[in-house]
């Protein structure tokens, strides 16, 4: 695994706190949805910082995008989303992880939460499944602050989003008909498929919501060998 | 060869004397969170420190006993093996002359051991002469459980990583026994200004 | 063990791929402490820390500690007794 150069070539606002970079990485091969690269950054007097940011993209989309969450005292999140330009370049290694990445099978139904940031990796699942004409059941729970925080938010609520399901924890715009509280075993257990139909679980997030939500499964009679996680830390983005 | 990224440089960084700076360090202004494990979560009631070891008799305070040893406020620098050095941390805690005052001993080492079984070694001269302290407050505050409270070991001449968090007590020892992170090749002995980081440097 | 500060496995997994060589992180490995078994993606993983400390989410004991020492990985597994590769 070696680390490769990365150009930057644009920058997308996702929300205030978001934003996608898409890259050109030469001689990048195919990902799989849900694996994430490690990105590190050089100072001129040789100080390094290295964080891992999962892939926004499906291996089926042409570049690479990653989404960061700036972090107030961040180190690297910073740096990609506030200062980071077209055509600069960062060092990036990966693809990496087998173990949260899915991949078109036949087979059955898939559900994912994310939480904040976490949703970064389920997009690139959703992306690919849709690029592969997936007929699998696919459902995304994805809790977040406000309707202004959803990241790919346009993505996420067009008419041809597919089984979506968005929780405002903190403000929900008037109107709002969907779910507006933290996810919880009782909003787990209305959303997910059934344990008797042995969905496959993807969860992503800041630490504390990937252990409430897998115990929520475990407790409503999922299988863990079928809840696959991914947890970012405490602060729900950048992890060191 | 690392190709430099345009415009970044971590934390804004301020401007220091670099005499104060050991080799190879980068000052910072935040107090970066270092861990092996979870942060443990006891209560004073059940808290003690105690000398043990190459002794008569193993010497124990309660934390009330402790809190009535004179203590003193101390400013000092602090350097991480991870490269981030702390400029002018303020901590209060009791010194480690007045805890061994009256403890006979033929010990040369300590290990200074830990909730949550973290370890780590030390020359017993190294924290004598006014070098070392039991420190229960950083910046005017009760030391918080993530950087070591209720009570840390700060011994700033060496790497910070000898500054034993949630410091439970010392073992004098006639022989030097690798701690934690000594025993996985960091410098037995840590001295920054050497750059001692690594077992051999 | 939960700790909320804690990230897991799949934060080490590009570590992991330069010192084993490969995508480590569906490797089954066996704790050695309290017999627990599980991928290598789930273990609690700390890496702020002059080194990455790896514990066992079952029951908190050592698994694993890599430290890079002068660009040499060092990598003490004493705490797993068994670690099964990928299939």
């Amino acid at each position: 695994m070696n680390w490769q150069p990365a150009t930057a070539l644009e920058l997308i606002e996702q929300t205030a706190r978001t934003k996608s970079i898409v890259f050109d990485v030469p001689g990048w091969g195919r990902h799989r949805a849900g694996q994430h690269v490690d990105v590190r950054l050089t100072a001129e007097d040789g100080y390094q910082a290295q964080r891992s940011y999962s892939i926004a993209s499906a291996p089926e989309d042409r570049q690479i995008e990653l989404t960061v969450e700036r972090i107030d005292d961040g180190e690297v999140s910073p740096y990609l989303a506030d200062e980071l330009r077209p055509g600069d370049e960062i060092e990036l290694r990966g693809p990496i992880g087998g173990y949260f990445a899915w991949e078109e099978a036949p087979g059955t139904p898939v559900f994912l939460v994310g939480g904040g940031s976490g949703v970064v990796p389920l997009r690139a699942m959703l992306r690919h499944h849709r690029a592969s004409a997936s007929t699998v059941p696919v459902r995304l729970l994805y809790s977040a602050r406000s309707l202004e925080d959803v990241i790919y938010r346009d993505e996420l609520t067009a008419a041809d989003r597919g089984d979506v399901r968005l929780t405002l924890t903190r403000r929900q715009p008037a109107g709002w008909s969907g779910y507006g509280r933290r996810v919880d075993r009782e909003l787990v257990a209305e959303v997910c498929w059934p344990a008797a139909e042995r969905p496959l679980v993807y969860v992503c997030g800041p630490t504390g919501f990937v252990e409430a939500v897998a115990g929520a499964l475990v407790s409503l009679g999922h299988d863990a060998a079928r809840i696959r996680t991914e947890r970012f830390g405490p602060t729900g983005g950048e992890t060191p | 060869m690392t190709r430099i990224t345009r415009g970044f440089h971590g934390r804004r960084r301020p401007d220091v004397d670099p005499a104060r700076v050991p080799p190879g360090q980068y000052v910072t202004q935040d107090f970066p969170v270092l861990s092996a494990g979870p942060t443990p979560h006891g209560s004073l009631d059940s808290w003690s420190f105690t000398i043990r070891g190459q002794v008569d008799q193993p010497h124990t305070w309660t934390w009330d006993e402790f809190q009535a040893l004179p203590r003193e406020t101390v400013t000092r620098d602090i350097h991480c093996v991870t490269k981030w050095s702390k400029l002018d941390t303020v901590w209060t805690g009791v010194s480690l002359d007045t805890l061994l005052e009256g403890v006979e001993t033929s010990a040369e080492y300590v290990t200074a051991f830990s909730d949550g079984g973290y370890t780590t070694n030390l020359p017993l001269e190294d924290l004598t002469g006014g070098r070392a302290w039991i420190a229960f407050s950083y910046d005017g505050e009760p030391l918080h459980a993530e950087h070591g409270g209720p009570a840390r070991l700060l011994v700033p001449h060496l790497y910070f990583w000898k500054s034993a968090k949630w410091v439970r007590g010392l073992e004098l020892q006639l022989e030097d026994e690798p701690g934690f992170w000594e025993g996985y090749g960091y410098h037995n002995y840590g001295d920054p200004w050497r750059e001692q980081r690594y077992a051999g440097d | 063990m939960t700790d909320s500060q804690a990230l897991d496995g799949n934060a080490i997994a590009g570590t992991l791929a330069e010192v084993f060589g490969g995508d480590m992180t569906t490797a089954i490995g066996t704790c050695g402490h309290c017999g627990a078994r599980g991928p290598v993606a789930e273990v609690v993983v700390y890496t702020r820390a002059p080194g990455v400390v790896v514990r066992c989410r079952a029951c908190g004991g050592l698994l694993m500690v890599i430290t890079q020492v002068h660009d040499v990985y060092c990598v003490d597994a004493l705490g797993l007794v068994e670690l099964q590769a990928p299939a």
